[in-house]
């Protein structure tokens, strides 16, 4: 009998400690944070599986200052990710293109309102096999390979090309859903929505299958965010891309300064009663707070100065709105 | 009459009596209740493909009032969800018969020699444990041979024939092996039965005339059971037409008409779920153009199934 006593005083004991040393640990975490690590709950993120990653790796970090806050991250693409949204399904949707008119009306009928905060930019890179000679195409290179009813087969059908190599094209294309899709194919081909079917492999919301095929297809060309190449840059190579003025790369600078091409912000939508709930609230703050820091770390390209002020001004607007924050 | 009472009380057999009236003397209520059910647990599954047919009735009618159906049979661009769409159906049949045709391909010969082995070579005890796991292989989740065919088949098939797959990982013979590896088990399995429902006597008239083991067995029973075997080729490649999880993983998703095994296609599964699971308002045309897919499975997959039972009960006629 007095055995047992022993061992639940010691086991208590143990707990005891246990508990004083994450306590510790805790506070010396807290020190210049003002969040507390007392939040709980969850949160409902979804949409752009560009701007995923970003998501996943700012909920990691909040996650280990509040570990009984959930954080859940899906990628539906942009389109998926906004129709969760605006059925009241999600707190913040991720998203790699602005919110479209469409997708407006459906909030305001289901009465969400949002804000729209950028987080990131990104440059949306176009990617070859490392064994092509090819280092820059133009916008109407790109537009003759891409554009609805393209029957080019071979890197040598396309016009002007140096310097010229013989390879089947192997096209791996996101889905439809996909913000990235919406943008390439508005700003490529001219009009969003509206890209070649004929021997493209839709490869859904699944980027590294892009980086499957490319590596592996010897005339493989396809596209996804910056923050794809920068983790594989090992497997496949960015073209440049000439929109007029010369080739310019993908790069932190050239997505910031906006002279490459394809670079675009990225965004967060939160809605407005999302941010009622001070764990959503929280988060987002802490989404800012970090983001710069985080974004360097996963690949993606940081905002400037300016873009950071314009996103907390945009945060603190809808905040001090209460509930009715103006939309978009 | 009273001793004969007595003995049915006493519960011992006896006789039945021609003219005692086959009806209870009670009405057995119970009886009716469970007949009831059975009948109820019967209808359920016709009902349930009745309402089938009717959900896949009305979205398909409104599809071919905007799309024509020349154009839905047609090697048109198959392009639902663009911003100017497409409906050339026909590239989504062929690309179905393509990964079916790799299927079958590998299928067929494993599956029929393995039931003329289980058959008629197998000992008794051998059979008994190899035709349990051949069984467990059709059990297998087809996302786990889907994974399969793209992380194993693929890469294999592409370091025996370097340069020649198009768009890599993903190509049909990969999933029509996925797929050959599903129904295999059925083709085995079902041929198995039909080749043992062979009665014994076809055999020793055979042995008796002096045919050696393998004459009996491809000559005299591998005939005798043809419409049963043909009629599980049939239900196998009905299951490869319906199935969608191995070749939305591993055959790639490039709706071109094409028979090429190291092109990637879109088959009509795979191009379901991949319109369904993505942000598409109902009721538009985009929307429809599942169902319409859907309908035109439906009917391709209950036309071989009919063939299918016509087989087997031709099969059952030879030796009743």
């Amino acid at each position: 009998m007095s055995s047992k006593w022993w061992l639940v005083l010691a086991a208590s004991g143990v707990l005891a400690i246990g508990v004083a040393a994450c306590g510790s640990s805790d506070d010396n975490g807290d020190g210049s944070d003002t969040s507390s690590g007392n939040l709980s709950g969850d949160i409902r993120v979804d949409g752009s599986s560009t701007v995923g990653p970003l998501t996943e790796a700012i909920a990691e970090e909040f996650n280990a200052e509040n570990p009984d806050v959930k954080v859940t991250v899906g990628t539906s693409g942009t389109g998926g990710g906004f129709e969760k949204f605006c059925a009241g399904e999600t707190d913040i949707s991720d998203a790699s293109r602005p919110i479209e008119e469409d997708e407006t009306k459906a909030c305001q009928a289901k009465g969400i309102a949002y804000q729209e905060i950028q987080v990131a930019n990104d440059a949306l890179t176009v990617v070859a096999n490392p064994d092509n000679p090819v280092e820059c195409v133009t916008t109407d290179q790109l537009k003759s390979v891409w554009e609805p009813k393209s029957t080019l087969k071979n890197w040598t059908d396309i016009q002007g090309l140096q310097p010229s190599f013989d390879a089947d094209l192997a096209l791996y294309s996101p889905g439809t859903d996909s913000g990235t899709f919406d943008f390439f194919t508005d700003k490529i081909n001219g009009e969003e929505g509206a890209q070649r079917t004929a021997d493209v492999n839709d490869i859904g919301e699944d980027d590294n299958a892009t980086v499957t095929g490319v590596s592996g297809a010897e005339g493989g060309m396809g596209y996804f965010g910056f923050s794809y190449y920068q983790e594989n840059q090992d497997k496949v190579k960015a073209l440049s891309i000439d929109s007029g003025d010369g080739c310019v790369a993908p790069s932190a600078e050239t997505a910031q300064d906006g002279s490459y091409y394809l670079s675009r912000p990225l965004f967060a939508y939160p809605s407005a009663k999302a941010l009622d709930n001070e764990t959503v609230d929280a988060f987002l703050q802490f989404y800012l707070d970090n983001i710069n820091a985080v974004a360097e770390q996963v690949g993606f390209i940081p905002m400037t100065d300016q873009q950071s002020q314009a996103s907390q001004q945009k945060l603190d607007a809808i905040k001090s709105g209460g509930g009715s924050a103006t939309t978009g | 009459m009273e001793a004969r009472d007595a003995k049915a009380a006493t519960g011992a057999p006896r006789r039945m009596d021609p003219a005692r009236p086959l009806v209870a003397a009670r009405p057995r209520y119970g009886e009716k209740v469970i007949q009831g059910l059975l009948a109820a647990c019967a209808v359920i599954s016709v009902i349930t493909t009745t309402v089938i047919v009717i959900s896949l009735l009305s979205p398909t009618l409104d599809f071919f009032g905007e799309a024509s159906l020349g154009k839905f049979f047609s090697l048109d661009e198959w392009a639902p969800t663009q911003a100017d769409p497409t409906f050339g159906a026909l590239r989504l049949v062929i690309g179905t018969m393509s990964a079916t045709l790799w299927a079958l391909l590998f299928a067929i010969p494993i599956g029929l020699l393995s039931a003329i082995y289980l058959s008629e070579y197998a000992p008794p005890r051998v059979r008994k444990t190899v035709k349990p796991i051949l069984e467990v292989l059709a059990g297998i989740p087809t996302v786990a041979l889907g994974l399969f065919a793209i992380t194993f088949i693929s890469p294999q098939i592409q370091d025996i024939f370097p340069d020649a797959v198009k768009s890599p990982p993903f190509f049909v013979l990969a999933a029509g092996l996925g797929i050959g590896l599903l129904i295999v088990p059925i083709i085995a399995s079902l041929s198995d039965d039909a080749m043992r429902a062979v009665p014994g006597s076809l055999r020793e008239g055979a042995y008796a005339l002096g045919a050696d083991k393998l004459k009996v067995s491809t000559k005299v029973v591998f005939p005798a059971a043809i419409s049963g075997i043909v009629a599980s080729i049939v239900l196998a490649a009905s299951r490869a037409v319906g199935e969608t999880m191995i070749v939305l993983l591993a055959a790639g998703a490039n709706p071109n008409a094409s028979f090429n095994p190291f092109e990637s296609v879109l088959t009509m599964t795979a191009s379901i779920a991949r319109v369904a699971t993505g942000d598409i308002g109902t009721n538009t045309i985009t929307y429809n153009t599942i169902f319409a897919v859907g309908a035109l499975l439906f009917v391709m997959t209950l036309a071989m199934n009919a063939v299918a039972i016509r087989l087997v009960r031709r099969f059952r006629e030879v030796y009743e």
